[in-house]
């Protein structure tokens, strides 16, 4: 009775806000209240973002500097990690192959599909027959894709040589083959993936006005004029983001060389990411996977800035 | 819908243009056919042969006998009901752990103005920046001893859980959405007595449900579909998800065995997307448009 004696404006105002200009104090006192329910809904969320992904960057460069061992306390070792790993025979295969396999999904695992969506974009008949299966090996499982091809792969009783076999073709060593195993792979990984690069490039093709198709026909543009001054030229910022988004993940590939190669044969076929597992499940060495992955973290940091860059300035276009 | 595309409506009218556009509509058809749907029922019937025959070269394109013990097989002894139940696990409680704590954050910084905001929002999407899988051994350490608490989650689902409510990208989707919906429905709410909470769940989510369908779909698809980071997380054989455990038994099972489990495993994801396809496809199509 005193408490509320003593302080009635501010009481008042904090239950009735509109009945009285609130004086400086009770907006003060409702406004806290405000920041405190406010910081209530977002506590679980920053608690979890703080720990799994803000503090685990910061702890990948400090590990990176030490000799680190769970259960001990770390020591620090300035930059042998760096040098260590720099050392690893395996450390430059890892990049070359990571590289090359980045290399060539972008050729093949990007102009199928922006070829497909190219003349999906023209049939009348069964759209969504298209569009489900065209999506349907994104929704299996990567380890059973992994696994599946795999099997295809078999030198015995594979599939991949069998219809070689059926087309008169010399059969291939596929997954197993120094030459040919990282490509068997870029195969795997196109196959399972690129039903979402068909589908948002189609949705690009679909917004392009008819009337700049009907401009060039009366000019007399040929239809593979057409795709090169109309269809490439309109969708050239998504064909821009999915290149970007593509190179970002297929940077990161691990599953299928972990499934279907084991990284060989002859280390033809291990990866950065593969790698930094090594280091850190195989050598116990957790200061040489997180000296790795900052060196990963800063190309691919460099890549998602200019993909978000892109798409800020898209937004902006749009 | 029929909006003029690379090739005009008057050349498709002709009969030749007839003839080219019905011979590529075949040829797209074997080519999908081939390409899509022959692996999935390769797989299907290559579980239902005997061993001898999937060994057998040249392959037979049917099975000669009809064998559904492949599929029995591969539920006793691979412990599918054990592997598959770890996985629903998993993945229901990221999903559930995802929808309370994304939302409740969004909707903070989308209409509760916390002090600091912008800079809370600038920090969270700096991780989009960050791709998750290089980060995968700090990550794994900081899980295994927690900092403060001094606990380790590993073998927990827990340890699934809790990394995917750090979802920036499922976050953003949620907070520009909650962000079109006008301040004076909310303000109509709050004069009319409801609190925070109240307007989030009674106003608010309603309004949000296609939103909220995309951001349950990518949760479970990610957990499911997810390799590396439970392979770190379990080493238990008996809490490890059906993607872990398919990879670890493949090397000492036989064949048919192993093929009837990745059936199995897929058919979960295959029959949501069949059932969802017109909501998971429309809404990757519209992701692209929003850049």
């Amino acid at each position: 009775m005193t408490k509320t004696a003593a302080r009635p404006p501010a009481e008042a105002i904090a239950v009735h806000p509109a009945q009285a200009p609130p004086p400086a104090g009770g907006r003060g006192r409702r406004r806290l209240a405000d920041q405190v329910g406010a910081y209530g809904f977002l506590l679980g969320g920053l608690i979890c973002f703080a720990l799994f992904s803000w503090y685990p960057a910061i702890r990948a460069v400090v590990i990176a500097f030490q000799k680190y061992t769970p259960g001990s306390s770390p020591e620090w070792v300035g930059t042998a990690n760096f040098t260590r790993v720099l050392h690893d025979p395996e450390f430059t295969a890892a990049w070359r192959n990571t590289l090359t396999f980045t290399l060539l999904a972008l050729l093949i695992g990007f102009a199928i599909p922006f070829l497909l969506a190219l003349v999906l974009n023209e049939l009348r008949h069964a759209k969504a027959f298209f569009r489900v299966v065209v999506y349907l090996p994104v929704m299996i499982p990567p380890v059973v894709s992994a696994l599946l091809w795999k099997w295809f792969y078999d030198p015995g009783a594979g599939l991949a040589n069998e219809a070689l076999r059926f087309l008169h073709l010399p059969t291939s060593n596929w997954s197993n083959g120094a030459h040919t195993a990282l490509i068997s792979l870029v195969i795997v990984a196109t196959w399972a993936n690129m039903g979402g690069t068909v589908l948002i490039y189609l949705a690009a093709l679909q917004s392009i006005p008819g009337e700049l198709y009907e401009a060039a026909e009366l000019d007399g543009a040929s239809l593979l004029q057409r795709v090169r001054h109309v269809t490439i030229p309109q969708t050239r910022f998504v064909i821009l983001m999915l290149m970007l988004l593509q190179i970002i993940a297929t940077m990161q590939v691990f599953t299928e060389p972990f499934v279907i190669t084991g990284g060989g044969p002859e280390n033809a076929t291990v990866t950065v990411l593969y790698l930094i597992y090594k280091y850190a499940f195989l050598y116990n060495d957790f200061g040489g996977a997180c000296a790795l992955s900052v060196m990963l973290l800063v190309l691919l940091g460099a890549f998602s800035a200019l993909y978000l860059r892109l798409t800020r300035s898209g937004e902006d276009a749009i | 819908m029929s909006t003029r595309t690379l090739v005009s409506p008057a050349a498709l009218a002709r009969p030749r243009g007839r003839a080219v556009y019905w011979t590529v509509f075949t040829a797209v058809v074997v080519l999908f056919a081939i390409a899509f749907l022959f692996p999935v029922y390769w797989m299907v019937t290559g579980a239902m042969k005997s061993p001898d025959e999937v060994a057998r070269t040249p392959p037979t394109l049917a099975p000669k006998e009809w064998h559904l013990s492949g599929y029995g097989d591969a539920w006793d002894l691979m412990q599918l009901p054990q592997h598959l139940w770890n996985t629903v696990v998993q993945a229901a409680g990221a999903w559930l752990f995802q929808l309370v704590f994304c939302t409740a954050a969004a909707y903070a910084l989308s209409k509760l103005k916390p002090a600091f905001g912008k800079v809370i929002l600038g920090g969270i999407l700096a991780t989009l920046m960050v791709p998750a899988q290089a980060l995968v051994v700090p990550k794994y350490l900081t899980v295994a001893d927690l900092p403060l608490i001094h606990t380790s989650l590993l073998n927990d689902p827990l340890a699934i859980w809790l990394p995917a409510v750090a979802n920036a990208f499922n976050l953003y989707l949620l907070k520009r959405f909650f962000d079109q919906i006008p301040r004076d429905v909310l303000e109509a709410a709050e004069i009319d007595g409801a609190g925070r909470l109240r307007t989030l769940w009674s106003i608010v989510l309603p309004m949000s449900r296609p939103v909220l369908g995309v951001v349950s779909i990518f949760a479970l698809v990610a957990v499911w579909q997810d390799f590396l980071w439970p392979l770190m997380v379990f080493s238990d054989t008996g809490k490890q998800p059906i993607s872990v455990a398919l990879v670890q038994l493949s090397q000492n099972i036989q064949l048919t065995v192993l093929i009837a489990a990745m059936v199995i495993a897929s058919i979960p994801m295959v029959a949501l997307f069949l059932v969802f396809q017109r909501h998971i496809i429309a809404g990757i199509s519209a992701g692209s448009t929003k850049g």
